[in-house]
């Protein structure tokens, strides 16, 4: 397991890669989802 | 064939409905492509023979890239529909594709430079593949400043159509950046002629963050095209039976 967080000493440029795109692809969803919800309220 | 469907897809509260429909097919499909490629990408496929783990950022990379061109594409098609035939419809989805090709610009960007520094020792260089991934940001940037910047939408969406189609030509600069001018960028491995040179482990994943991300795509742009369609339309009859309130 900490092999596999260490990524070979690529950590510190493998996660925030996979980070960034997590956070992107949650705010494509959750963006229009909480602003249709606060319009139908 | 029977376009009824279609011709609806121009009344917004079958848009609205129809949208709807279709939001947790496309949801649920790119969680589970995303998911697996996540799963294949960091675990299942093999380290790269140079780069070691540091390569599967190409997981992340490459399908925000090619995502980053196809909503280009997708955006200046809609815009383009909705300047010849004014189509509404078009205009909103061009309109609403923006925002979410631009953070896929942006992600191409920063998962690039995340990528760069460690195997070319620079996190940015001023060549060719970098630099017109950078104007692709700029056009999205440019389209919706230009499209917001009108008091009427219809006359904002036509002017920003016209940008969005001159910005078009910058789609095979970037695709063949790499061909035409010396860069620190590699070639095409993929979309090349003849088989691509990855191995399938390496591959398959890379195909289901790519469709996964397509659809994750198709997803967000119905939701936006929903909520879209509910402002727009404040006021209606069909809006207000939803709950929301005039003004």
């Amino acid at each position: 397991m900490a092999e596999f967080i260490a990524m070979d000493g690529y950590w510190m440029y493998v996660w925030p890669s996979f980070g960034l795109t997590l956070v992107a692809l949650i705010w494509m969803i959750a963006a229009p989802w909480l602003r249709l919800r606060r319009l139908l309220r | 064939m029977n376009w009824s469907w279609f011709h609806k897809l121009g009344s917004p509260p079958h848009l609205y409905r129809i949208a709807g429909g279709l939001v947790p097919w496309f949801g649920w499909t790119a969680l589970v492509l995303v998911l697996g490629g996540l799963y294949g990408g960091l675990w299942l496929a093999p380290p790269d023979y140079q780069m070691g783990d540091g390569f599967r950022i190409i997981y992340v990379h490459v399908p925000s890239a090619w995502m980053s061109m196809a909503a280009y594409a997708f955006l200046a098609v809609s815009a383009a529909i909705g300047l010849v035939w004014r189509i509404k419809l078009a205009e909103l989805a061009a309109r609403n594709a923006a925002p979410l090709g631009a953070v896929f610009t942006a992600l191409t960007l920063a998962t690039g430079s995340l990528w760069g520094k460690p195997m070319w020792g620079t996190w940015w260089e001023w060549d060719a593949r970098m630099t017109s991934e950078l104007v692709l940001l700029f056009l999205y940037l440019g389209y919706i400043a230009l499209h917001d910047a009108f008091p009427e939408r219809r006359t904002g969406a036509r002017a920003s159509a016209v940008l969005a189609l001159v910005g078009v030509v910058n789609l095979p600069i970037i695709h063949y950046s790499v061909e035409w001018w010396h860069s620190l960028h590699q070639p095409a491995t993929i979309t090349k002629f003849g088989a691509p040179s990855i191995d399938t482990e390496m591959l398959v994943p890379l195909l289901l963050m790519a469709t996964g991300f397509t659809a994750w795509f198709a997803t967000a742009l119905l939701m936006r095209l929903r909520v879209a369609v509910v402002e727009h339309e404040r006021g209606a009859a069909w809006v207000r039976a939803l709950g929301v309130r005039n003004g």
